[in-house]
């Protein structure tokens, strides 16, 4: 059953399309990564879902409620983590969050635990008492992601949520998301890529406020993945070698690239079968040195500047 | 009722970051030095058969004056901090109505305000244990003081949400309240006509019968009415977030 459901939502500030007709549905506990540039319209999307503001044409649904028409009841369904982390500078962290599970309408006989329950989600204890404009930047984060979770919300929408973190707290807050994602459907933005590898279930890619992929990470890594691509590092004479890489079978491109260890380094893209023994074989038989052979699995960075180095083209092509 | 959250939050804001003291701490210096004054006076000058006339008259024209410099500085963070702040976007995405922020925000306001007021009671609670004096003209002029105050901070409340802008917001809003003080200025400027239309609609003239101690229903229902008014505004502005961006 889908929990979030997009259909045909465009949002126009002025002259500027800041999304353009994107449709797209997630399902009950899913976690879902939004991937793209700064400007994509990532976090447009997301204040439209979290009823920040209306689209300018098109519906969108979170659990069945329209978010214009029934904003009130989506609002109570969503924990929201904007993109500018917005806390009260001159609150403690407690009263912040008190404040903010009374808006929640968290029942008052349940408000001291669930406070106290995402106090110690988030790792706040020990400022929880001190005045949020005193806290690093860090713990503001923290904060920020705190009120997202009270009330245990069935939809969360997290408008990057680990930016800012040092490398440790990235760590512990997608390790929190995940845990979360087991039971909730969550959505979160971020142009870091590994971010998603680690945490999400699908990916959306949007540029300039299109959506270009909306796929598993495997079924996406496997539909830009019918190029190898494989590192070479030898010693030997320069142009005989790359005479001798390009005479394989099925070779697309082949470049010079820098290396640290060996006289030449050269990245080979071909289509086709794993070639690398016939390779290391032939460069074994020309009596030169062979240091390293190696497929270079495409990152999640190549798939994504290939994502939209195709949706270039197809806009060149357009024109 | 939920307004209550967000009237609790908005008095922690004030209290917690010593706008509340530091606004209240200039009301009370200058409201008390005004009475000083407006005492020496009274006792040098004025007829001691009228306090009402040569006191309570004087004294609470002065307290309007110094609710016209406070009230502003009170109400401009009001909704340009949130804005600055971008809480109003957490607030908005809440299940709060426009109308339990506005609220909530307004009365946090007004009671800050109302306290303030009632520290200068007293100066007059001082006065009589050394004159007998009625005390039905004072309290008039104190529901003026805080009908006036009310219409003040919903006009503040409108100005900061149109604005991030802190500065901009008190200034502009000094600069509403002064044109109302101000309308029925010159008489003659406006001719004899007009001045009576516009009277009507001058905050300061409507005052004026509270501090004579007179409770006219006439300006009470004004004064609400301009809240009422101001507060409108308010919902309309925030509602343009709806429309905005709708081409």
């Amino acid at each position: 059953m889908s929990m979030i459901e997009v259909e045909n939502v465009t949002k126009r500030f002025g002259p500027i399309l800041a999304v353009d007709h994107i449709s797209f549905s997630i399902a009950r506990g899913e976690v879902v990564g939004f991937l793209g540039p700064n400007g994509a319209g990532k976090s447009t999307t997301m204040r439209i879902l979290a009823g920040f503001f209306p689209p300018t044409s098109g519906r969108a649904t979170v659990g069945q409620f329209d978010v214009v028409s029934q904003s009130f009841q989506v609002r109570q369904m969503i924990g929201y983590f904007p993109e500018r982390v917005s806390v009260y500078p001159d609150l403690p962290v407690r009263s912040f969050l008190d404040f903010v599970a009374e808006a929640k309408d968290v029942p008052r006989m349940s408000r001291k635990s669930e406070v106290a329950r995402v106090i110690d989600a988030c790792g706040l204890d020990r400022v929880k008492d001190r005045v949020i404009g005193h806290l690093s930047k860090g713990y503001r984060q923290r904060v920020g992601i705190a009120q997202a979770l009270l009330h245990k919300p069935q939809v969360l929408i997290l408008d990057e949520p680990t930016i800012g973190l040092d490398p440790e707290q990235v760590v512990e807050i997608r390790r929190l998301i995940r845990d979360l994602g087991s039971e909730r459907t969550v959505i979160l933005s971020t142009h870091i890529l590994s971010e998603v590898s680690s945490v999400c279930d699908r990916v959306i890619v949007i540029d300039r406020g299109k959506i270009l992929a909306s796929e598993s990470l495997a079924n996406l890594r496997a539909q830009l993945q019918r190029t190898r691509q494989i590192r070479v590092d030898l010693e030997g004479p320069e142009a005989p070698v790359s005479g001798l890489l390009q005479s394989f079978p099925g070779v697309e491109s082949l470049r010079r690239t820098s290396s640290d260890t060996a006289s030449l380094a050269f990245v080979l893209d071909y289509q086709g079968e794993d070639i690398r023994k016939q390779v290391s074989k032939a460069i074994l038989d020309q009596g030169w040195g062979l240091l390293e052979i190696r497929s270079l699995e495409p990152t999640l960075e190549d798939m994504y500047l290939q994502l939209i180095r195709l949706e270039d083209r197809r806009l060149e092509a357009a024109l | 009722m939920k307004s209550l959250c967000v009237f609790k939050k908005e008095l922690r804001l004030y209290f917690g970051s010593f706008i509340a003291y530091s606004l209240a701490t200039a009301f009370l210096l200058l409201t008390g030095y005004f009475f000083y004054t407006d005492m020496v006076f009274y006792d040098l000058f004025g007829d001691f058969m009228d306090i009402t006339a040569s006191l309570w008259a004087y004294y609470f024209q002065d307290v309007r004056f110094v609710t016209l410099l406070i009230l502003p500085l009170l109400t401009m963070r009001l909704f340009a901090e949130e804005k600055k702040l971008g809480t109003l976007e957490l607030l908005w995405t809440y299940p709060l109505t426009d109308v339990q922020i506005v609220l909530g925000k307004f009365l946090a306001c007004l009671l800050v305000f109302v306290l303030m007021v009632f520290g200068t009671l007293l100066y007059p609670l001082m006065l009589s244990t050394v004159h007998n004096f009625a005390w039905g003209p004072p309290l008039a002029g104190y529901l003026g003081v805080i009908l006036l105050g009310a219409t003040f901070i919903a006009c503040g409340t409108f100005i900061s949400s149109l604005t991030e802008n802190q500065v901009v917001c008190a200034m502009s809003t000094y600069g509403v309240l002064v044109f109302f003080w101000f309308l029925t200025w010159n008489e003659e400027a406006v001719g004899p006509q007009m001045i009576g239309t516009i009277s009507r609609f001058s905050l300061f003239d409507r005052f004026e019968d509270f501090s004579k101690g007179v409770i006219n229903s006439q300006d009470v229902v004004f004064f609400l009415l301009a809240t009422v008014f101001f507060l409108y505004l308010t919902l309309q502005s925030l509602e343009s977030r709806k429309w905005r961006g709708m081409r």
